[in-house]
């Protein structure tokens, strides 16, 4: 192994900016003749706006500007696009209700964007923004996801039940005619709460407009900035994408809520050219709780038949998601194309049908958040086999087993084929390392404190690498998901990649570096990474779903495969051989069989000074690009045990240890990996433990929108992970990789639970499982 | 209103004029543009702006600039060797992956660098506890944890 190569743990080239504060993330930016937007956001979750009165705020000192809906209303500026077309089940496309930048005519949830106010400082912003005196009419609030469609209050016209789509999928006769054979049939009835994604980096934009040349310029905390430009450019303003720059710099987490094309930078672009000046606006936190795009927010039933060993014969799943007041860009994919196609789990359930009901209710929007789909499937499929196993009273590991894929490639009744995997080796594998052996030790100890011990496992599966553009296509996606990269070789063999992946995070600059350092036989200190910049990169499609190693990573190496089959051209012309003679080894052209090499620098030093060179055949230069498309998803899986302890007194639980055995494909830095599934199982369990979206149910207005009020988790909450990995290697990328990013998000949850319940003798217990709960439904258990 | 405000900041004086409602936060990122130090909440719970007042870890997002007046403030922009050489604290977190987006980092690396001397070879449960009020979303804590560790150790 290459010490800078694949399969390395290299520290972080990324790291000494971050760690000295040079990091550059978008609030730090400051443009000359900069100015300050503030919006004034609807205190009411539903409400028409009778006036907005500006008078009073642009008479306040160093305001410049208040914008409002009548003024996006009079310059016929276009809508927020929803980027996924779902069809119902009769046959008709998902309700799209309009989405526009600054409301028009209603605001439809508590932060929606009323107005904004642009001034010389961000101060006199707040202090205009303060002044505009809007009238509203107070309406009543659609709020509750589970009864939104009985709601005698419509939050669109164009949807008088507030059903977007009821979208299904699967094989739902064969489902009954499973049911009506089963042995037994297991029921269960859950709710997976809506969270905030909480970056620690708030949402932040920048926009520019250059008069000279008619151009704008936007930074903004963003995921994926050629998909921020197409959307914005072709969907909404119309601003020819060629004059249009985004640059999403240092960005300070995503976790999803970065991929969105937001009204905020969208308000900030057009009203740049109006007021032709630079203008900021970056969000408070409180701001973030409410205009972030959430997460989440499903209410399920499913119930899963067995025959008398506990072999799944059918599983049936009917949710009711919410979408918020608006669609956000990829909200209708993610309860439906990454939830309903993930149900199989890692089992051989030969039917599956499940119904999605999507709905408007006046709450923030809900699109994808770390895992988006896939960790409220395996929260569904996990707690369900849990269920399972206790009412056919088997060992929770055992029902799994007996149900696990094991033939691959493996075409699942919901639509995905597995290419590969092996599901007995991360469950033996996390057994073994979260030592279950020891178990009915532990607990008896436990309980000899007066303690109640628990054990919960979840064995999952994701879809990432998204996406096959024409599977995505055919599925309703209203983008290409393949990925772009160039390596660009300099005349002395330092190379620049540019990558139309993003980093907020992940350490592309190190790992991305480390893929070219093996392929090319160079150290990676003569590699730089760019990316995030529309202006640098020639085309993208940016970071999430675990797809940025997988997608972008392809791209890279193909670019670097290119560069090498030139390379050989211009070696065999040096070395006066025939290119089918050339290999290229530990970063040397050689003649095959003979001791004649040329090393890589001077390949590249001919290609720009072409004295002796092939003129006749090939160009000069040496940079070369690539688009990859994936052929299919990737299937990370893997296992995670969890192993709780309650206080029955306080019901307070502590997580005694966490395990994750997953398998990612082959590691680039294995450094890496465990920091992305370190992350992954906090946030989940986070979701598990603390966190909770809380509306009230009446006025819809956000009860938790602070860090008061939102339990974050914090370095207290939690043990040291136990983190493993075992490999079956993607068998359709050329590095073998499956993305690491989202599982630990996806599998934590239901682990958590599963222990919890165990722990604590009930059937369920919704999450977060805070200590009130838990020990309200010990209550329960005790008085039934 | 205005005060005039003169402090040493990453030993430089400064001193201003400023609006008597400034955060110290504001302080620094706009007025200095020490752009270093962060916020993620402004309302003194996520410790992203945690900077040294005398040697003393504070969040700047909590403070206005008048109570700093005279003091001695260490921003992350200041902990480092003026040619760059990171502090042993800023050392051990990269060598142990103790950041992910970096946003948390400055804030956590500072509050992390006042546990010297308060913390003899901690556990790592007294680390969590000690480093409770500055959130990080993307790394889970554990390798902060052994990156404070690490930095104790190699600060002594
Ligand atoms: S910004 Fe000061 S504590 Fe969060
Ligand atoms: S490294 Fe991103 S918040 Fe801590």
């Amino acid at each position: 192994m290459k010490a800078d190569g694949i399969g390395a743990s290299v520290k972080r080239k990324e790291d000494h900016r971050f760690l000295t504060g040079n990091g550059q993330y978008t609030d730090d930016i400051i443009l000359p003749r900069q100015t300050y937007a503030v919006f004034v956001r609807s205190p009411h979750a539903h409400a028409t706006i009778i006036s907005v009165d500006a008078t009073a705020a642009l008479a306040m000192p160093g305001v410049v500007a208040v914008f409002s809906g009548k003024d996006i209303e009079d310059s016929k500026i276009g809508g927020l696009p929803c980027g996924w077309g779902i069809t119902s089940k009769d046959g008709t496309p998902a309700i799209e209700p309009p989405h526009p930048i600054l409301c028009i005519g209603k605001a439809r949830y508590v932060g929606d964007h009323v107005a904004v106010v642009i001034a010389e400082t961000i101060e006199q912003a707040r202090k205009g923004a303060e002044a505009v005196e809007v009238d509203y009419g107070i309406l009543p609030a659609v709020v509750a996801t589970g009864t939104a469609a009985a709601s005698k209050t419509s939050v669109h016209d164009q949807a008088p039940n507030n059903v977007c789509y009821t979208w299904g999928h699967g094989d739902e006769a064969g489902v009954k005619a499973a049911f009506a054979n089963a042995h037994h049939i297991s029921e269960l009835s859950l709710t997976n709460q809506r969270l905030a994604p909480n970056a620690m980096e708030p949402r932040a934009a920048n926009a520019a407009y250059d008069r000279s040349s008619e151009s704008y310029t936007l930074y903004v905390s963003n995921q994926n900035p050629h998909v921020e430009r197409l959307l914005m450019c072709a969907f909404v303003l119309g601003i020819p994408e060629h004059k249009m720059r985004v640059v999403a710099p240092d960005v300070g987490g995503g976790f999803g809520s970065k991929i969105f094309l937001y009204a905020e930078e969208t308000v900030l672009v057009w009203a740049s050219k109006r007021v032709n000046r630079p203008i900021k606006w970056t969000a408070d936190r409180t701001e973030a709780f409410l205009s972030d795009a959430h997460g989440r927010d499903h209410v399920t039933k499913a119930q899963l038949a067995m025959d008398k060993d506990g072999k799944f014969l059918g599983f049936r799943v009917d949710t009711t998601a919410a979408m918020g007041a608006y669609l956000s860009t990829f909200s209708t994919a993610v309860p439906t194309i990454l939830y309903g196609t993930l149900l199989a789990g890692q089992y051989t359930t030969p039917a599956i049908y499940v119904e999605v009901t999507a709905v408007f209710t006046n709450t923030s929007p809900v699109d994808a958040y770390r895992g988006a789909g896939r960790p409220e499937a395996t929260y569904v499929v996990e707690r369900m086999v849990e269920t399972a196993a206790r009412d056919m009273k088997m060992d929770p590991a055992e029902i799994r087993r007996r149900n696990f894929i094991r033939s691959f490639p493996y075409a699942t009744p919901v639509g995905l084929t597995y290419d590969v995997g092996d599901f007995d080796a991360t469950l033996d594998g996390a057994i073994k390392l979260a030592d279950v052996e020891g178990f009915a030790a532990r607990k008896a100890a436990s309980e000899a404190r007066g303690m109640k011990r628990g054990i919960g496992y979840s064995s999952y599966i994701e879809a990432c690498g998204l996406a096959p553009s024409n599977v995505a296509g055919a599925l309703g996606a209203r983008a290409g998901l393949f990925e772009s990269g160039e390596v660009r070789v300099h005349p002395t063999g330092k190379v620049e990649v540019f990558t139309g992946s993003h980093s907020h995070g992940q350490g592309h600059e190190t790992t991305f570096a480390q893929v070219v350092a093996d392929k090319l036989g160079i150290p990676i200190d003569d590699i730089s990474i760019s990316h995030g910049d529309t202006g640098k990169v020639l085309f993208g499609m940016g970071t999430y779903g675990s797809r940025s190693l997988a997608v972008g990573g392809s791209a890279i190496v193909k670019a670097v495969d290119k560069v090498i089959a030139k390379g050989k051209k211009i070696a065999a012309h040096l070395l006066e051989a025939s290119d089918t003679d050339i290999e290229f080894v530990n970063g040397e052209f050689k003649v095959k069989g003979t001791d004649k090499s040329v090393p890589f620098a001077s390949v590249s030093l001919a290609a720009y000074v072409p004295h002796n060179y092939p003129l006749d055949k090939l160009e000069p230069g040496l940079n070369e690009n690539a688009f990859y498309d994936p052929t299919n998803f990737t299937y990370p899986a893997g296992c995670h045990i969890c192993e709780v302890e309650v206080d029955p007194q306080t019901g307070k639980v502590e997580v005694c240890s966490f395990t994750a055995m997953d398998d990612f494909g082959n590691i680039i830095n294995p450094m890496i990996v465990e920091g992305q599934v370190h992350g992954g199982v906090a946030q989940g369990l986070g979701q598990a433990m603390l966190e909770d979206c809380i509306y009230d149910p009446e006025s819809g207005q956000l009860l938790t929108a602070t860090y008061m009020d939102y339990a974050m988790p914090r370095a207290d909450d939690f043990p040291n992970f136990k983190v493993g990995t075992s490999v079956t290697a993607c068998t359709h990328n050329p590095l073998g990789v499956k993305g690491c990013g989202e599982a630990g998000a996806i599998g934590s949850p239901p682990a958590f639970i599963n222990a919890v319940t165990d722990a604590i003798g009930v059937k369920h217990i919704d999450m977060p499982a805070t200590p009130e709960r838990v020990w309200r439904a010990m209550q329960t258990a005790v008085s039934a | 209103m205005s005060v005039n405000v003169t402090m040493k900041v990453n030993g430089q004086s400064v001193s201003a004029t400023i609006e008597a409602s400034m955060t110290l936060v504001e302080f620094i990122r706009e007025h200095l543009r020490l752009t270093g130090t962060h916020v993620g909440c402004n309302t003194s719970q996520c410790g992203a702006c945690t900077v040294h007042i005398n040697g003393r870890a504070v969040k700047s997002c909590s403070l206005l600039v008048a109570q700093a007046q005279g003091a001695e403030v260490l921003t992350i922009e200041g902990l480092a060797a003026a040619n760059g050489d990171m502090h042993p604290m800023q050392a051990a977190f990269k060598e142990h992956h103790g950041l992910q987006c970096g946003f948390c980092t400055p804030g956590m690396v500072m509050s992390a660098c006042e546990l010297k001397g308060k913390l003899v070879d901690p556990t790592d449960e007294q680390i969590r506890a000690s480093i409770d009020g500055n959130i990080c979303r993307c790394t889970g804590y554990q390798n902060i944890v052994t990156s404070v560790k690490a930095g104790l150790a190699a600060m002594a």
